[in-house]
């Protein structure tokens, strides 16, 4: 049925000039689809709100929460501006040290929009070199390497993240481990996700090298390496983009985990797990709005997120359309 | 048997008022966001009760559209705009869902393309007969189950009575196409509709599948509508014919008329541009109403030309490629234990020589083992055993990538599938590039662009194709890029893989006609595959006849021809269809 609705003029016209990419993406069906669904460009607004100010958080920031200097205990465990005992300077009051909520906040998600971004970067390298070479080569390779990806399954995210921080606390003198916690905490969650980039990219990568384009390029007598990266690479990254976006949102579930358990990034440098977990202590004593507030950032920003990696998935995915 | 039930159509028709099926002034459109795509226009036809009307049309003509149409199943967002489907004189296209699903499977059987996909494989053949029958016929499950054999046995299963039992795995493609056909006649059908009911076979079971249609289309007197692209199906069975070009019907007529005294242009360059099976033309005649790529070549001046230089090689007219014992087993059951596993053996034994500038041909049908053979000399399979000796020297020893790649420069290969030879996230022009940059056979990256630009000007695509992708051409543009692509390293051996069998006719026409100029002009050798004896007798000097992985007969082609002596081969030969002998 699909080639009887084709359009016959679709076909290249060796005259005309190609469009230019900006004319591409206007014209292509992701760019259609985002401009049709409030939902989606709610999602990227709020996304690139929160991330654009978490990264200018110094520049934005009314206040810098980590310059001892400008903190006062006597506006510790102030309440948000608009309620009674409320000072207009700390828009969402303070905590028990006098720092600015809004500006932790900002502070904070930082270092969760860091580590979020790179640990997906880390995970993703990892699970799509392994994954293309499993689907690629078969056999043996593929089996062994499927299996380690079965048994790296067997363990739940958080679990492996608490083994590699506690490893890494065992090796490392406790002063170094406030400096490479971020990087501890990037490693734990990369080797906890890799997983699925490589069944993804392997079961992809299976399909597209049947494919006569593939066969050509052997024909050629092009080397397995560059037959990977410059052929198969590029047409299986569309499903990894859409599980990138997902486990960015689940990177930063885990990272807020983490740290509220304690084993995250250190005190000094908080992020939003910290935030909540620091607030948590004050939660019943009244002073509720200084773990609601990092919770509802962390909310928002993992809906959002999730959002639109659920919408790209929608969009990039023919079989659903 | 046909009357016990009482559902068969009348068997004397009382007044030939309306004909069996009418299609008036129809008119089916995809509204989509570039704009509507009109799929069908203005298409009226009717069909009488015994007979066979053909609907011919390359792809996108709006074919299958006219058969979706009848059937109601045009899928949203595309709709039916104008016109009436009648069915016994009674429209049908206005009937509410529920009625129009009684009329199709009880009033209209339909035959699909492809057998793989066309039956539920949890379900045994008895069990899919069965549901059918009971919920279109007042029959009892018992009586259902009787006529299940008694369907098997008339589509010409043998054994039926076991066979019913088994899955649909269980049967061959052709015998599976028969079970579609018991599937689509169970309920009694007024009106048939077959949908390429044996583009998907080959050409022997087509044969059988094309005789048990027309059987059982004379023995019941349902009426047939039959879609195909292919003219020998027409030839072989219709009544009528009807030609679709562009969403419109072009002409119909008694398919004698139509086949040999087409009044529509577009009807005559259709039939020109198929391969007569019974003769050699030397070039098949340009078919306008086409394709816009352009079908003029400059001619080369090889002593200048890139494509010419350096030709490190001779035009001596000894064998350029020499296949020894050539052996080549797949695995079908892996097991850790060497006596548990299960081989399938794809080639056996296969020994030829292709001489330098000839081309070679190699026929057989699927599951022959003729694209295993082009794959092992291209390298992308070893053998089992057995060499390949190209240009004297012994490929399968060959263990350094340097000296294969040395080699591998000079055979390029061209394949089926035009879909999916070209990586869809490559610019036409870094596709062709690849192998000249790769191989480094150009001094500048100036020097690359100008050839690739060359090349693309060459087989007909200009060179403003460079900056496009892939998905922006048509099939026959596809395979004139990976022509390009193929010449690019400047091969003197091109392995042709059923290079225009995904390619509507006329297309093919205009790619034979590029690859035979090509061939004289650059002086190449070429293995040239398929599975079309017409096309095989247009294009090579010799031919090697396979089956089942053996080579069973080798002779020049027209010798071939004209007196085949392998059994197989007369058996092949006897199956083409010829169109014109009428």
């Amino acid at each position: 049925m699909s080639d009887e609705t084709a359009l016959p003029e679709a076909a290249g016209r060796p005259d005309e000039r190609p469009p230019s990419a900006l004319a591409r993406f206007l014209d292509s069906d992701l760019w259609w689809s985002f401009r049709r669904s409030p939902l989606v460009i709610t999602a990227f607004l709020v996304t690139v709100l929160m991330i654009g100010a978490a990264t200018f958080a110094p520049w934005v920031a009314p206040h810098d929460p980590f310059d001892l200097a400008s903190l006062d205990l006597m506006d510790s465990l102030l309440p948000p501006a608009w309620l009674e005992g409320g000072d207009p300077r700390y828009l969402l009051g303070t905590d028990d040290q006098g720092r600015d909520i809004l500006s932790t906040i900002l502070y904070g998600a930082r270092i969760s929009l860091l580590v979020g971004f790179l640990s997906v970067i880390l995970a993703m390298l990892i699970g799509v070199t392994i994954g293309l070479v499993a689907g690629y080569a078969g056999g043996v390779t593929d089996a062994v390497l499927m299996r380690i990806a079965d048994i790296q399954l067997t363990f739940p995210a958080i679990l492996i993240a608490l083994l590699v921080d506690g490893v890494m606390r065992g090796i490392l003198p406790p002063e170094a481990h406030e400096e490479v916690a971020l990087f501890v905490l990037v490693l734990a969650i990369a080797l906890s996700s890799w997983v699925q980039y490589a069944r993804t990219v392997r079961s992809s990568t299976m399909v597209e090298k049947r494919k006569e384009y593939v066969q050509a390029a052997q024909v050629i007598g092009l080397p397995s390496a560059r037959i990977l990266v410059r052929h198969i690479l590029p047409n299986v990254m569309g499903p990894v983009l859409v599980i990138a976006t997902i486990q960015l949102a689940l990177a930063i579930i885990i990272e807020a985990t983490l740290s509220f358990l304690g084993v995250g990034v250190p005190p000094t440098s908080p992020s939003l797990g910290t935030l909540i977990r620091i607030g948590n202590d004050y939660l019943f004593s009244g002073e509720w709005w200084i773990t609601v507030f990092p919770g509802l950032a962390l909310i928002i920003l993992v809906l959002a997120v999730n959002l639109l990696g659920d919408w790209l998935r929608d969009v990039l995915n023919p079989k659903l359309r | 048997m046909d009357q016990d039930l009482g559902t068969g159509i009348p068997s004397e028709p009382t007044e030939r008022a309306a004909p069996l099926l009418e299609i008036r002034d129809l008119k089916v459109e995809f509204p989509s966001r570039r704009g509507t795509v009109v799929a069908a226009e203005g298409v009226g036809l009717s069909l009488e009760a015994g007979e066979i009307l053909g609907v011919v049309g390359e792809s996108g003509a709006g074919k299958s559209t006219l058969a979706y149409a009848v059937m109601g199943l045009i899928e949203p967002p595309g709709r039916m705009a104008a016109g009436e489907i009648r069915l016994g004189g009674e429209r049908i296209d206005t009937l509410p869902p529920e009625a129009m699903r009684r009329v199709r499977g009880k009033r209209i059987g339909m035959v699909f393309q492809d057998p793989l996909t066309s039956l539920d494989s949890l379900m045994t053949v008895e069990e899919q007969l069965v549901e059918t029958m009971l919920t279109h016929l007042p029959i009892s499950d018992r009586e259902a189950k009787g006529r299940a054999v008694e369907l098997l046995e008339q589509v010409g299963i043998p054994d039926a009575a076991t066979r019913v039992k088994n899955y649909p795995h269980q049967f061959s493609g052709g015998m599976r196409q028969r079970v579609v056909i018991a599937l689509a006649i169970c309920c009694e059908p007024e009106v048939l509709l077959a949908d390429e009911p044996t583009t998907a076979l080959d050409v022997s079971i087509q044969a059988q599948i094309l005789a048990l249609l027309k059987r059982l289309v004379r023995e019941r007197g349902m009426g047939m509508l039959i879609i195909t692209h292919d003219m020998g199906v027409i030839y072989e069975i219709t009544d009528r014919v009807a030609v679709m070009y562009r969403s419109r019907l072009v002409e119909i007529g008694p398919s004698d008329k139509v086949l040999n005294r087409p009044d529509h242009p577009y009807t005559r360059s259709l039939i020109a541009a198929v391969p007569p099976p019974d003769r050699r033309i030397d070039r098949f005649p340009l078919v306008e109403y086409i394709e816009s790529a352009g079908t003029t070549t400059r001619k080369l001046d090889l002593a200048s030309h890139w494509l010419g230089k350096a030709r490190d090689f001779g035009a001596g007219d000894g064998p350029l490629l020499r296949l020894e014992h050539l052996t080549m087993r797949f695995l079908t059951r892996p097991s850790l234990l060497p006596s548990r596993r299960r081989w399938m053996t794809a080639v056996d034994d296969v020994s030829f020589e292709i001489r330098s500038g000839e081309v070679f041909g190699l026929v057989g049908e699927s599951g022959s083992g003729k694209s295993t053979i082009a794959r092992i000399i291209t390298g992308l399979y070893r053998p089992e055993a057995g060499r390949v000796i190209f240009a004297g020297e012994d490929m399968t020893a060959m263990s350094s990538r340097k000296e294969i790649n040395r080699l591998r420069r000079q055979m390029q290969m061209i394949f089926q599938d035009p879909y999916s030879s070209l990586n869809p996230r490559m610019k036409v022009g870094d596709i062709v590039a690849e192998p000249i940059r790769f191989h480094r056979l150009a001094e500048s990256e100036t020097e690359v662009r100008r050839i690739v630009a060359d090349l693309l000007e060459h087989v007909g695509l200009g060179s403003r194709a460079a900056l496009r992708y892939p998905h922006e051409f048509s099939g026959g543009q596809r395979q004139r890029i990976s022509i390009a692509r193929a010449l690019a390293t400047r091969p003197r051996f091109l392995v042709c893989d059923e290079p225009t069998s995904a390619l509507d006719v006329s297309i093919q026409a205009q790619i034979l006609n590029l690859l035979k100029d090509l061939q004289e002009e650059l002086g190449l050798t070429m293995l040239f595959i398929s599975h079309d004896l017409p096309v095989i007798r247009q294009m090579c000097d010799r031919v090697g006849v396979m089956q089942r992985g053996k080579l069973v007969e080798l002779a020049e082609t027209e010798a071939l021809f004209e007196a085949p002596q392998h059994d197989y081969t007369r058996h092949l030969l006897a199956l083409m269809p010829r169109m014109r002998a009428a």
